[in-house]
């Protein structure tokens, strides 16, 4: 029996009953019986559908050999998805979903492997609707090359969720020699993204309707994977790579500031932008630096490598746009410092709250 | 209360409410055009550039002046590097 | 994007800086008494701060940052009547997005908003008006806040709901104006400045001859600037020229967007819907004459103040706060006692540290780059 594929042969598959014949979730489907194995049969496991999947255990198993054939660490990562509205220009929920989770663990240099799908459905949730999150989530999994292989359904009465969220865990193994650290930028090393800044957070903002503006901006949602393993490939001394979700670049600049005690200078004129973005934020007074990404990293190399490290990510669908945008210091520990594209200079602090739209 | 952004109208969405799309670098939002017709018609407002703030026009922007603040700013320019080639050479 | 690169364009401010050297040389200043400039609107203290101006300029100059920014100057008492109109029943509570976290006397409305009360965060007071349209059933109130930039807007969409017949929205009006604001300042006496830079957008609605009484009556300068950077500097050089040539006059910078006699249509509305109150009380400069509007009678069932019962108390400002001070321009944000210490954006004391152009909030955020200057220079020596 090949190790591969666990042992399907001798456990019958599940038979999958009727299918949902109904609109709306409702407590039913998360009582554990009948209508819940339907819901997850139907709705998740038919679309999630893999060998790890397949047998149906309270756990999916693994041999520890074929994980280690990857390299020598397991990284394991879990994010919480509860974003408003579900759906949204780019994707949804469940594309968020998958591509979050794969992506904090390729920012370690890890090769993602496994996910785990937890949902909690708020009662009267439309079927067709979860439906339509699943199959985002298979495809985003089949682009990123992972398997969705366990999970949990809980439906909630209405009013103890917003609608849907979503919890993805998941297991990656890094390759021996890879040693990612936020603690690891010396002064010298340059600093670079793979794209277009602030891209999600212009579009949920302009999806929220509320401030009623249209746009044809989408978000940036990505498995960013593959472009990692392309920039470790160029440049396997790269030494920090670092999503850009909620806070935007301005958050992981600070982070990495303050955990490495260096100084962080980036040129505005370098920091790559849609047209479109600059506009929404020329609009509602907001600084896309603090916009969330999520198809964007930040990565730190040495600095002569800058260039070989640019240049091998432009290569790669999700580096269009790649840029140097900035040089480690040796400023003040901790301080991030912008020189503006009018000449000035000023300081990229971490932001509090959320930012909100002014009139000022 | 000083946020306020150029943008062109690009389409007139309800002439008796006296609203416009304002185009701003391919974001459009509906905005209040009264403050800007003046003695025009509505549909004449079309492609003009205003300055738009919480949802209203309030100025259309004069392009003859805009030109001429950008050329007074190129001529001071000029002045300063005479200036400074002045400097430079020791004429002054 | 037209006509906001065109004046960010780098290449025109080394001449202006230049230029300004220039000028400020051959007024031999005493670096101990530099030229004090007040930038009277928050949008330009925000600008000042996003591009750096203020480190392109000799320290020779130095902005005051001025009271114009309508968030800053919101009594903590207004901000409890809003919370109070809020959480009504039915009512739906609409204000703009940077009012939301200046602190009232026991919470912000974004914190009433996390305690239950429906507060939506508009872009438009058209905005609420259309939520007001969709939900007869619901009473909706827009936070009328701003100068007179923001006036005709509000002005206008009451005028809207009137003709359109929509009862169920009012307007909460605490709009204030720029020169009652102007004449108290420059009537300070711990005040010293030298030159304006007078608010754009204010003055594209009201014009520019309302400031012809600060040089008739106090011959200092005032230039109406535009909002880029480009703008901010070309005004400063006028100011700094101005005083170099001893004239004292009203000049209009921004003549691309600024009228000299404003905008007829937005005045008229402004007339027909507000008229002046006596006075009106503003955060840390107590109470100012002729400096706010009310709704008109006619206007009254579109009217909170009427159609809601509030506290309407005047609440003192926290002990340590010196938002006064600093709004009048008599201090700078590093030099108020509890500046980064017990206020910080997080937790803010004052309206300057909560509202994102609020002089303490852009000192804090955007980097005192000037004291960073002046301590790496002590850690240097």
């Amino acid at each position: 029996m090949t190790k591969q594929e666990p042992a399907t042969a001798l456990r019958p598959q599940r038979k999958m009953r009727d299918g949902i014949n109904v609109a709306k979730v409702s407590l039913a489907h998360g009582g554990g019986g009948k209508a819940m194995r339907d819901l997850i049969d139907d709705v998740f496991i038919s679309v999630f559908d893999n060998p790890s999947l397949a047998p149906l255990e309270d756990q999916a198993r693994f041999a520890l050999s074929d994980l280690m054939r990857h390299g020598d660490r397991l990284a394991f990562t879990s994010d919480s998805f509860v974003i408003d509205p579900l759906e949204f220009p780019g994707g949804d929920i469940g594309k968020l979903a998958v591509c979050g989770t794969v992506n904090d663990l390729a920012v370690g240099g890890a090769k993602p492997l496994y996910l785990s799908c937890s949902v909690i459905i708020e009662e009267g949730v439309e079927i067709a609707l979860l439906r339509k999150i699943a199959h985002s989530m298979a495809k985003a999994a089949a682009a990123a090359g992972v398997a969705i292989v366990t999970g949990d359904t809980k439906v909630v009465t209405k009013g103890a969720c917003d609608k849907l969220f979503i919890n993805t865990a998941g297991i990656g193994i890094i390759g021996e020699g890879l040693d990612l650290g936020v603690h690891r930028a010396e002064p010298g090393d340059a600093i670079l993204v793979n794209g277009a800044l602030g891209d999600h957070g212009a579009a949920i903002l302009a999806a929220r309707g509320d401030l009623r503006l249209t746009s044809s901006i989408e978000s940036d949602c990505a498995p960013v994977n593959g472009l990692i393993d392309r920039l470790i490939e160029a440049c396997p001394n790269v030494k920090f790579i670092r999503d850009a979700t909620r806070g935007g670049i301005a958050s992981v600049l600070n982070e990495l500031a303050e955990a490495s005690a260096v100084g962080i200078e980036i040129a505005e004129c370098a920091t790559p932008l849609r047209v479109e973005v600059k506009g929404l934020c020329e609009i509602l007074g907001l600084d896309p630096l603090y916009l969330a990404n999520e198809g964007k990293i930040v990565a730190v190399v040495p600095g002569a490598q800058a260039e070989s490290a640019r240049a091998a990510m432009a290569e790669h669908p999700l580096g269009e746009g790649a840029a140097i945008i900035g040089h480690v210091t040796h400023g003040p520990a901790g301080r991030v410092v912008m020189r503006t594209h009018f000449g000035g200079k000023r300081i990229v602090d971490m932001l509090v709250g959320e930012q909100l739209p002014r009139i000022c | 209360m000083c946020l306020g952004i150029p943008g062109r109208i690009t389409a007139i969405s309800d002439s008796m409410r006296r609203l416009a799309i304002v185009d701003v670098g391919g974001v459009k939002r509906e905005v209040n055009i009264a403050c800007i017709i003046g003695e025009r018609s509505i549909d004449e407002c079309l492609g003009d550039w205003v300055l738009i703030h919480v949802g209203f026009a309030m100025s259309v922007i004069d392009e003859a002046q805009a030109a001429e603040t950008l050329r007074l700013l190129v001529e001071l320019g000029e002045a300063q590097q005479e200036l400074s080639a002045m400097r430079g050479s020791g004429k002054t | 994007m037209q006509y906001i690169d065109e004046f960010r364009d780098p290449g025109k401010a080394a001449a202006l800086v230049a230029a300004i050297n220039d000028t400020v040389k051959k007024l031999a200043i005493d670096r101990d008494r530099p030229l004090h400039i007040m930038e009277v609107c928050g949008g330009h203290t925000h600008a000042i701060f996003r591009y750096g101006i203020a480190n392109m300029l000799p320290p020779e100059i130095e902005f005051v940052h001025g009271p114009g920014c309508p968030v800053c100057v919101l009594p903590m008492g207004r901000v409890d009547d809003c919370i109070a109109i809020a959480e009504t029943p039915s009512v739906i509570f609409t204000t703009f997005g940077d009012a939301m976290r200046v602190p009232g006397s026991k919470k912000s409305l974004l914190q009433a908003k996390a305690d239950g009360a429906d507060i939506r965060m508009v872009y438009s007071p058209l905005d609420a008006l259309e939520l007001a349209r969709k939900n007869p059933d619901r009473e909706v109130v827009f936070f009328g806040l701003g100068f007179e930039t923001t006036m005709p807007s509000t002005a206008l969409t009451v005028l809207q709901a009137e003709a359109e017949g929509t009862y169920n929205f009012s307007l909460f009006c605490n709009h204030i104006t720029i020169p009652a604001t102007l004449r108290a300042i420059l009537d300070e006496p711990d005040l010293r400045l030298d030159g304006f830079l007078g608010p754009g957008h204010v003055s594209m609605v009201i014009g520019t001859k309302i400031y012809d009484f600060i040089p008739a009556d106090y011959k200092r300068p005032l230039v109406v600037s535009g909002f880029e950077p480009l703008d901010v500097l070309h005004s400063v050089w006028r100011v700094v020229q101005q005083i170099a040539e001893g004239r004292a006059e009203v000049e209009n910078q921004y003549g691309r967007v600024v009228p000299r006699d404003g905008n007829p249509a937005a005045l008229a509305a402004i007339e027909k819907v507000f008229e002046d109150r006596e006075f009106f009380e503003w955060r840390g400069l107590g109470s100012i004459e002729r400096s706010g509007v009310r709704m008109r009678n006619v206007y009254a069932r579109f009217d909170a103040e009427r159609k809601f019962a509030t506290p309407s108390l005047k609440v003192a400002d926290p002990l340590d706060c010196q938002c006064g001070e600093v709004l009048k321009g008599i201090l700078k944000p590093r030099q108020c006692r509890v500046f980064g210490k017990a206020c910080t954006p997080q937790t803010p004391l004052g309206a300057l540290m909560v509202s994102s152009e609020g002089a303490c909030a852009a000192y804090y955020q955007y980097g005192d780059l000037e004291g960073l200057r002046c301590q790496s220079a002590a850690d240097a020596a």
